[in-house]
């Protein structure tokens, strides 16, 4: 039993520490979970989220998601707003793969014209998105180029014919976060990354096709805008981030606040990992148009991946993307810091919103959601095990609670390493087909550390958001074939 | 055993604690935890290539760290993955200068035996110590 004693219920998806709980703490840390989701929770969840309370400038409260489990500095599921004139900006309230986020694509076709192809399908989009350790992409780049592409992002994807219009639309802030500056970026991070646009890489990412099946459509109409329209209609959703090159990012700029953190501002972190500077100093804004560039290239990746998709379904099924309905929902980042508006004590404020395995979730009729998802709110996609299946949600106009964030996934529940003694990759291949999902994996060791086991049940997670007025369930998708990184 | 992984404190991830009578020792186990979490079975694979290469840092803990993410930057930039060596460590004027040895094994020519792809070096319970004659060193993988 890691739930301090000192938990304060709230409500039936709100727990709290109260500032007293820890010496330092300069606001409460609120948890969204229901009761059995806060049992479940590791003790690092309420070590991380109560530092995370210390930081200065933070405003509200210190919040994690009820998908949250410990990791670096902020808890996964961690999110904080700061106050950009007094606070602070921390890598550890971003992750190491920033804007790791997911993307949902629509297409027309049904569970009965896809299931006869469905290893060929698999198969062929394993060997167009690259994935595995150090894969690099089919996008020939220079270094200068790569470097307009971490300044413009989804634009430059556009400009080079890997996307629609449209698909900008359909991405959280068009696909490029203005104000990246690719001279905050090291040579190191460059190195890393120009090569790497258009792959899944590995871990926990992956490209997975999905059915709406009609039991699980919980919301027909909010289902109907988000473009599920006929019944067993077939999706494809990937995960994936910035690859080497928001890992090369973080790592250089932790390394930059750990110098300044204490010497230069005179804050000590109670966790090298929440190292920060102030918002306002010249080091966060170097990190903060640094990650920008992260941020963008991410887009970027997972744009020419959705190129590829496009390009196997009409290779396979003989008819152009646009006829097979291949239209974006929403693509989403889970690893961001953001300026972005808020209400505070009734008046709009600026706020900087860290975002560490969290999703933004915006409420009908909110700025920043494309026109055709204003009546609805914000489409929320989030990814489950590859066993077990997905969701996706949409945001409410009560989320305003968590400035408009949500949960991204269903969170790790046993370690990688143990994942490995206890399943094999082979059989666990073997035993999915069984059971009507195909996948292939760049790795046996790799497939085994992600086992369905491994994960929490993200039936409960969802439901948690929804009774917390977060999110609302629309359609639970059931995966049918994966590539797995 | 110069190196053991450790399942409680990195659920997502990966950790290891690595040993050694000397430094040196200790560091190149640290290697090669980190290269056991990529690649299956190492050991036996032909390099194609000898290389070298230094890292200077002000401390021992970050002298660690960063020769860690050398090979991790050497995986994505160069496409390789370096089995080290040998280690020398020497003290420069307020650092510390690590000049390594090891053999590139190509990524392409070990595909089918890759395993988890490691991203980062983290500071999370990141820690050097020398107790009772060995050096120790804990660390926690991104993957």
């Amino acid at each position: 039993m890691s739930v301090p004693p000192s938990m304060k219920q709230i409500s039936d998806t709100i727990w709290e520490l109260p500032v007293s709980y820890k010496q330092g703490m300069l606001v409460p840390a609120r948890i969204y979970a229901t009761a059995k989701l806060l049992r479940q929770m590791d003790a690092g969840v309420f070590e991380q989220i109560t530092n995370v309370a210390c930081l200065p400038g933070i405003v509200n409260y210190a919040f994690c998601m009820p998908d949250g489990h410990w990791g670096y500095g902020f808890p996964i599921g961690g999110m904080a707003a700061m106050d950009p004139k007094t606070g602070v900006i921390s890598p550890g309230g971003i992750g190491f793969d920033i804007n790791c986020g997911v993307r949902l694509v629509q297409t027309n076709l049904t569970l009965e014209e896809v299931q006869p192809v469905m290893k060929k399908l698999v198969d062929r989009l394993f060997a167009r998105v690259p994935a595995g350790v150090g894969c690099t992409g089919f996008v020939r780049l220079s270094r200068d180029e790569f470097l307009n592409v971490a300044e413009t992002g989804s634009s430059w994807c556009l400009r080079k014919g890997f996307a629609w219009q449209e698909d900008l639309q359909l991405t959280e802030e068009g696909g490029c976060y203005s104000g990246a500056d690719a001279s905050k970026v090291s040579k190191k991070a460059v190195d890393r990354g120009y090569d790497q646009i258009g792959t899944l890489g590995s871990g926990n990412h992956y490209l997975e096709i999905q059915v709406a099946r009609p039991e699980n459509i919980f919301d027909p109409e909010l289902a109907q805008a988000f473009g599920f329209s006929r019944p067993n209609q077939i999706s494809v959703m990937f995960h994936c981030g910035s690859r080497g090159f928001g890992h090369q990012i973080a790592t250089d700029y932790l390394k930059t606040f750990l110098n300044v953190s204490e010497k230069k501002y005179g804050f000590k972190a109670r966790d090298r990992e929440l190292s920060c500077a102030p918002f306002a100093s010249t080091e966060g804004q170097d990190y903060f148009a640094a990650m920008k560039c992260a941020v963008n290239m991410a887009f970027a990746n997972r744009q020419v991946i959705l190129y590829r998709i496009r390009e196997v379904f009409s290779e396979i099924f003989h008819r152009s993307p646009e006829d097979l309905g291949m239209h974006m929902v929403y693509d989403v980042a889970h690893n961001t810091a953001k300026l972005e508006k808020h209400k505070i004590e009734g008046k709009m404020k600026e706020l900087l919103v860290h975002r560490k395995g969290a999703t933004r979730a915006l409420g009908p009729g909110m700025k920043g959601i494309p026109d055709c998802y204003k009546k609805t709110g914000q489409p929320v996609i989030i990814g489950g095990s590859m066993e077990t299946g997905s969701y996706i949600l949409c945001g409410m106009k009560t989320g305003e609670s968590t400035f408009f964030t949500t949960a991204h996934g269903s969170g790790r529940a046993m370690s990688r390493h143990q994942a490995k003694k206890e399943y094999r990759g082979q059989t666990l291949q073997r035993d999915m087909e069984e059971r009507g999902i195909y996948v292939r994996t760049a790795s046996w060791g790799g497939l085994a550390e992600e086992a369905g086991a491994a994960y929490k049940n993200i039936d409960d997670v969802v439901e948690a958001t929804e009774l917390a007025g977060l999110s609302r369930r629309v359609v639970r998708l059931v995966p049918l074939g994966n590539v797995k990184g | 055993m110069p190196y053991r992984y450790l399942d409680d404190i990195a659920t997502a991830d990966a950790a290891f604690e690595a040993v050694g009578t000397t430094v040196e020792e200790m560091f190149m186990s640290a290697a090669d935890a980190t290269l056991g979490v990529m690649i299956e079975n190492p050991g036996p694979i032909a390099c194609s290539e000898e290389i070298s290469f230094q890292v200077v840092e002000r401390s021992l803990e970050l002298l660690l760290f960063e020769f860690l993410q050398e090979l991790i930057y050497r995986k994505d930039a160069l496409g390789m993955l370096p089995r080290v060596s040998s280690v020398q460590i020497e003290k420069g004027h307020s650092t510390l200068i690590l000049n390594a040895q090891a053999c590139s094994i190509p990524l392409d020519q070990v595909r089918d035996r890759l395993l988890t792809d490691v991203k980062a070096v983290t500071f999370y319970k990141f820690a050097v110590d020398h107790l009772d004659g060995q050096w120790r060193a804990t660390v926690v993988l991104d993957v």
